[in-house]
């Protein structure tokens, strides 16, 4: 069915087209000075406008752009944290959940994994107020520490999400065996779950990450100067007299890390290790 | 094992997440409630007693049971099409495709990228003279549109951006579930002689119905969150044409600092929704899981 074929292969780059003709036209207008914009919407260098750094050159320090270095820091120090904390919180809490039955009340198994995921429901909005009290009360405004904190309610029902269901598929014989050798359920859990699920955990992490970087409202709301995300410190630009150049070239860099993320969940889709992590 | 060192055991590995979780979440949730039921607001802050009042004006509240309504239409609207675009695309990269890993690589970008970082380039996009938007459409000589300028198009340009941010979600999990499926079912349909379009409604999309209502309803959660998006693209407007009830929240609360009444808004939204995913859970289940049965 050749037919058929040059229509599948056509949808596909329709697709890929869509897919990247944002992140082109980033490209090329970061290369545009004020009057390679302001002369019409142009594709190629040399030919359409005289391509300049200026936009790359205002992300260090130059004219008419933001300073990215800090708030790029900023944003990886956070993310990182608390991505790394919701992880391991998150795993020993799907652990627990996939392995042992807790019962309080009327409250089983079942209603501590809601509970876990049922905050992905609450809209951002609700717990923007109250959490931006809070962290005055506990002088954790404008700080690093308090939007890890933010984001750790963020993550960890993403991994204790992704690793309860992860859990579930990994046979419980292997730890029983270890706990007959003599082994505490730590040491069963350390020396032969853990090592068994770093695919699971890689997933999660990835999820934890994407999340985390991605928040844009929490930043915004909870800090002013001092601890500007990335996200945020890009869409300061974003007013009347945009210059475009800069904003393209910043928003590149941040969403550059991400593009690795974009191959890793490849691998791991592509290998069926998501299938088991997402159902 | 005894059953002291059994809860001992239990206890560590459940607790220091969960009560971490609690610390962080109990004390704004309660607090919101509390405050729901204050006229907090700029002339007098803190935390006076106003009874239900606040429902009582939200009730009433035209501007935001019609952004609710746009929400909801949005999200719905959506959310099916990233649904139907991110089956096909995960259908169309799952077998023999040459170079089938870059594209799944390619079609997973967006949803990697910061959507409010995206916003901003998609607005330089929609600009209506300079922009490539109305450029692109010139070339079928068609436009220029006022993208962002009138209402229609205005909510036309926040819902594209929400399909080409989120559509590789729907691909992401879609294809995981394709390629979990067993060999055996195609086989069959094989002999039985089936043809691409029966195999699919057949085998394909009855067996992949638990992966599609979990894609839909985590899908409908998130964008029910719809509000960055419209932050930078249209700040809600022209007039009210694209705010949502997250953002007309955010003016009330953050820009208006009406605390108290904001969060009598959004507890009245989060118990919407609620009751909504409910709903809307269980009639896709009826929906795709009946019809295969």
């Amino acid at each position: 069915m050749p037919l058929l074929s040059i229509l599948k292969y056509l949808a596909i780059l329709v697709w890929s087209g869509f897919v990247m003709a944002p992140l082109t036209w980033a490209l090329t207008t970061s290369f545009k000075t004020a009057n390679g914009v302001t002369s019409g919407p142009t594709y190629l260098p040399w030919i359409g406008y005289e391509p300049s750094l200026a936009g790359w050159r205002s992300l260090f320090g130059g004219a008419g752009g933001i300073d990215i270095v800090r708030p790029y820091l900023n944003s990886v120090i956070v993310t990182g944290s608390a991505s790394l904390i919701s992880i391991v919180l998150g795993t020993l809490a799907a652990y627990g959940l996939s392995r042992f039955s807790y019962r309080t009340g009327f409250v089983k198994n079942a209603d501590i994994v809601f509970f876990f995921i049922s905050q992905r429901i609450m809209p951002p909005i609700v717990l923007a107020i109250p959490f931006f009290l809070m962290l005055q009360f506990l002088d954790l405004l404008d700080t690093r520490l308090g939007l890890v904190l933010v984001y750790i309610a963020l993550l960890l029902p993403i991994a204790v999400w992704i690793m309860v269901d992860f859990f579930d598929g990994v046979p419980r014989q292997i730890d029983e065996m270890a706990m007959l050798d003599g082994c505490t359920p730590f040491e069963a859990f350390r020396r032969v779950v853990l090592p068994n699920s770093l695919s699971g955990i890689l997933v999660a992490a990835m999820f934890c990450l994407i999340f985390g970087w991605n928040d844009f409202f929490f930043a915004f709301t909870l800090t002013f100067t001092d601890t500007q995300l990335l996200p945020v410190a890009i869409v300061s630009l974003n007013s009347s007299v945009t210059p475009w150049w800069s904003l393209s070239a910043s928003a590149l860099i941040s969403v550059a890390p991400l593009i690795v993320i974009a191959i890793v969940v490849e691998r791991l889709l592509s290998r069926g290790t998501l299938a088991g992590a997402i159902r | 094992m005894d059953q002291t060192g059994l809860r001992f055991y239990k206890s560590s590995f459940l607790l220091p997440g969960l009560l971490v979780l609690l610390a962080i979440i109990l004390f704004p949730l309660v607090f919101t409630i509390r405050v729901s039921l204050s006229g907090w607001d700029a002339i007098s802050p803190g935390l006076n007693w106003a009874g239900v009042r606040n429902y009582v004006i939200v009730f009433g509240d035209r501007r935001f049971w019609e952004a609710m309504l746009r929400l909801s239409g949005m999200a719905i609207g959506t959310v099916l099409v990233q649904y139907v675009l991110g089956f096909a695309l995960a259908l169309l990269v799952w077998r023999e495709v040459l170079f089938r890993r870059f594209f799944r690589v390619l079609f997973l970008i967006p949803m990697m990228t910061t959507p409010v970082v995206m916003s901003v380039i998609w607005r330089t996009i929609f600009h209506e003279s300079l922009g490539p938007a109305n450029d692109f459409l010139g070339l079928f000589g068609l436009g220029p549109y006022p993208w962002l300028t009138s209402a229609n198009w205005a909510v036309a340009a926040v819902m594209l951006v929400e399909i080409w941010q989120w559509t590789p979600f729907m691909f992401l999990l879609l294809l995981a579930g394709l390629l979990s499926l067993p060999r055996e079912p195609f086989l069959a349909a094989a002999i039985d002689g089936a043809g691409p379009i029966r195999t699919f409604l057949n085998v394909t999309f009855p067996m992949l119905a638990p992966v599609s209502i979990g894609a839909l309803i985590i899908r409908l959660i998130e964008a029910s969150k719809i509000m960055e998006t419209v932050y930078v693209l249209t700040s809600g407007g022209p007039g009210t044409a694209t705010e949502t009830a997250g953002y007309y929240i955010y003016i009330r609360g953050l820009r208006d600092f009406e605390i108290g009444y904001a969060a009598a808004l959004s507890i009245t939204y989060l118990v919407v929704m609620i009751v909504l995913m409910t709903v809307i859970a269980k009639l896709l289940v009826r929906v795709l899981v009946g019809r295969s049965a």
